[in-house]
């Protein structure tokens, strides 16, 4: 076995594939996986958009239940089957190990099995949008209309079951990702020498292990009130449905860092690569990503202005949500100061990071106007709201996932993107995702009120113009399907580190695409990763 | 996997056991819902014989390589360690939504049960007489576990693998005096938000237990053959020593909130 070269050791066939225990091919299939599951997600946006597009909308038959079930169905797909897989199963899998000089992950079989478990969770969640009425409580899930009374068949519990899947696979994903950070640095590469894509994996990672199982939790108790009887959220019995609504955002707030940490961390690495300069502020921008995951396990509530929370708790959770800003703007102006005096260059990736700079600001911004317990009960549940977390997640982590893509396509498949078609990509992107959501801000400041598949005819030329930005985002996301593929299979043979003297990390010191096995000699790291010289 | 590798750490050859169990958990959860709605047992079963399965050849692998002292480094028993502490404290937080719920029932207690708790009528369960057996049996196996850790340390396998029995008899009798528990309790799952917690947050705890005593007892086999278990290797039966501590403070905290702050 000892005069075996590395080339040999790869696994041919399909068991390289299904039974993978290599840290690049689960991160591939993730990736792939991703863009099935934002397809997927896209179809049911379009759906609602063309349902939307006009007033008293036809498209789904007047079926309201099954409008209510795209809604549930977009949400679900977009968090836990594009943005996650994509962002922390794809991006991170492939790039945590190299850009911390590790040959592997800690754990490649529980690697595996995170990747695998998503295929049933897809499945499950594939079921609950078929069988029987389908399932319309959103992605929140509250009771009483999650509990029998609301959705008496089977399409809830396919559902919960779903989400116990995707999160046994977060949980056993993060384990993995914090042992290996902690455990396989290369010598010298101390914490805070680390890029801070790593740094944010690792944060996300902390925070998907704090409060999934809360959710888990949460949610078996659901699965038994539905099937077994017990009354832990129906008052009947001496339960409190309020109760779930605090376990479900004790995690699904954190949930929102989780999306947005790993694209903050792509979007660092990206402007500092095109901006030719160290990241401005490496040790505050770590304390911020670090101070972003503590503080947003503190906020939950106020996603729960409306019901009936004491006025202590809203004055407190309003202003526990205001701080996150600090951290927050913190992270922006490093990066407009990263690329203040900078040598610019415009390829894709930045303008997707640029664009991210951006819209995410203003996404942030809609935010501190929802934090305020007082404003919030006026906007609650209107498309103000939708709008808010489209701009920072159908912008900010998707943004965050492009960029991810463009940055790093040629490492991963060897061949470069044509950079003519990714920029036309992304600008019919931002023109078509600002006209999608830009409107709805306008229309919830009126008092649109979400998951309603109909409204008055004052609201209906706002409506158009969101539903013609919806076909346009659809139509640039055909032509990123294009591009990927072209690229995959026709691109540009790319050589190992095409941005040039930006581009410091380990990962453009190894050929693209990198070798079976890489870094198994362990790589030194000396002096300051973050100089450029 | 060679002598010419220049890092410490384990590189592992394609395996099956993550897509058995993956695909084993999609017919149980599929079987589950089934077996809810329909009364349709037979996926289930079929999941949970391939969970259980992928599950046991996953571990079998892990015993082979763990005798091979090139594939289980310092680094590599460094790691597992890290994943098995941040293992425990998921499950820690697990348990936290239990409480959670218990405290919110019990220190807001609605109307429904008449403002008091425990709920107005329901006879709650003497935590002085099987509870607090069991809380010193699950204390007592807590030092014989660390008394088998002692021993291992010092290379006294002998007294390693009688304290470490002792563990596993104290586990079982917990179990079963759990069970009889249950079996004579004056209230069912169904009834209402005492019962629901209760058997909620003390059944989970109670399958920890089983799992806990499952992993002690691959240990115990193992430390009876030959070549398992050193004085400077036995990183599995740490682990399997740290679950148990985990799942012996868990039933503290159920003791001291659930059964004695249920008392009256």
């Amino acid at each position: 076995m000892n005069e075996h070269t590395p080339h040999e050791h790869t696994p041919k066939g399909w068991r390289r594939w299904l039974l993978s225990t290599n840290h690049k091919d689960i991160g591939s299939m993730y990736l792939i996986f991703s863009i099935i599951g934002g397809i997927a997600g896209l179809i049911f946006s379009i759906v609602i958009r063309m349902q939307l597009a006009h007033p008293g909308g036809t498209v789904l038959g007047g079926n309201h239940q099954l409008y209510n079930v795209f809604i549930t169905s977009h949400a679900l797909i977009m968090i836990f089957f594009a943005v996650m897989p994509g962002l922390i199963g794809g991006f991170g899998n492939w790039f945590v190990p190299l850009l911390i000089g590790a040959p592997d992950m800690a754990f490649p079989r529980l690697n595996n099995i995170s990747f695998w478990l998503m295929i049933p969770a897809l499945i499950m969640a594939g079921l609950s949008t078929v069988v029987g009425m389908g399932a319309g409580t959103g992605w929140t899930m509250y009771p009483p209309l999650s509990s029998l009374t609301g959705h008496p068949d089977m399409a809830v519990d396919f559902l919960l079951f779903s989400l116990h899947l995707a999160g046994v696979s977060s949980i056993l994903g993060s384990l993995n990702f914090i042992t290996t950070i902690i455990n396989m640095r290369a010598p010298g590469m101390d914490f805070f020498k680390m890029p801070l894509f790593v740094w944010t994996i690792l944060v996300t990672s902390a925070l998907l292990l704090i409060t999934l199982p809360v959710l888990a939790g949460g949610i078996t108790m659901l699965i038994t009130d539905r099937n077994f009887g017990t009354t832990f959220f129906d008052p009947s019995g001496g339960g409190d449905p309020v109760l779930f609504q605090h376990l479900f955002w004790f995690f699904g707030h954190p949930e929102v860092y989780v999306i947005i940490l790993p694209a903050f961390g792509i979007i660092s690495q990206i402007i500092s690569t095109f901006s030719k300069k160290p990241v401005f502020g490496y040790v505050s921008m770590v304390y911020a990503i670090l101070s972003i995951g503590v503080i947003g396990c503190g906020v939950w509530a106020h996603h729960m202005f409306t019901v009936g929370l004491s006025p202590s708790a809203t004055v407190y959770f309003s202003a526990a949500t205001m701080v996150i800003a600090v951290p927050t703007g913190i992270k922006v102006f490093s990066w407009l100061a990263t690329m203040w005096g900078g040598s610019i260059r415009f390829d894709t990736p930045m303008l997707f990071a640029t664009g991210f700079i951006l819209l995410f600001t203003l996404g942030g911004l809609t935010g501190v106007v929802l934090s305020n317990g007082g404003m919030n009960i006026v906007l609650h549940d209107t498309y103000y709201v939708v709008g808010h977390f489209h701009y920072v997640l159908s912008m900010g982590a998707v943004f965050g996932l492009f960029g991810g893509f463009y940055y790093w396509i040629s490492k991963i498949c060897g061949r470069q993107y044509p950079e003519i078609w990714g920029r036309i990509h992304f600008w019919m992107l931002f023109i078509g995702v600002n006209m999608i959501f830009i409107p709805m801000h306008f229309v919830g400041y009126n008092g649109m009120p979400r998951r309603i598949p109909d409204y008055p005819q004052a609201f209906a030329p706002m409506n158009y113009i969101a539903s013609i930005g919806a076909y346009l985002t659809a139509f640039s996301t055909l032509i990123f399907l294009g591009v990927a593929l072209y690229t995959v299979f026709r691109g540009k043979k790319a050589q190992s580190n095409p941005w040039g003297v930006g581009a410091t990390t380990l990962e453009w010191t190894l050929p693209s695409p990198p070798p079976y096995h890489t870094f198994e000699t362990p790589p030194h790291i000396g002096g300051d990763l973050h100089e450029h010289k | 996997m060679s002598s010419e590798k220049k890092h410490p750490f384990q590189i592992i050859d394609p395996s099956p056991w993550p897509l058995v169990i993956s695909m084993g958990a999609l017919l149980l959860t599929l079987g589950a819902v089934l077996a809810m709605h329909n009364k349709d047992f037979i996926t289930l079963f079929i999941g949970a014989l391939m969970v259980l399965g992928g599950c046991g050849g996953w571990w079998r692998d892990m015993i082979i390589e763990s005798k091979d002292t090139s594939i289980y480094t310092k680094e590599v028993k460094n790691g597992l360690k890290i994943g098995m502490l941040i293992f425990i404290g998921t499950e820690i937080m697990f348990f936290v939504s239990f409480f959670w719920v218990y405290f919110n029932a019990s220190l807001f207690p609605p109307e429904v049960i008449g403002s008091v708790w425990p709920p107005k009528g329901l006879k709650t369960i003497d935590p002085f007489d099987l509870p607090y057996l069991n809380t010193l049996l699950l204390l007592l196996s807590g030092t014989t576990v660390t008394w088998a850790h002692h021993s291992i340390i010092e290379g006294n396998k002998k007294d390693f693998t009688l304290a470490l029995g002792l563990t596993i008899l104290l586990g079982l009798s917990f179990t079963c005096f759990q069970a009889f528990e249950y079996y004579h309790a004056p209230f069912l799952f169904k009834g209402g938000i005492y019962p629901s917690t209760f058997y909620m947050a003390t059944g989970f705890h109670g399958a920890h237990v089983f799992l806990g005593t499952i992993f002690l007892i691959v240990c115990y086999f193992r430390s009876k053959t030959q070549g398992h278990y050193t004085q400077e290797s036995h990183t599995s039966f740490e682990l399997a020593a740290w679950y148990w501590h985990f799942v012996d403070a868990v039933w503290l905290f159920l003791f001291i909130s659930i059964y004695y702050g249920s008392w009256r």
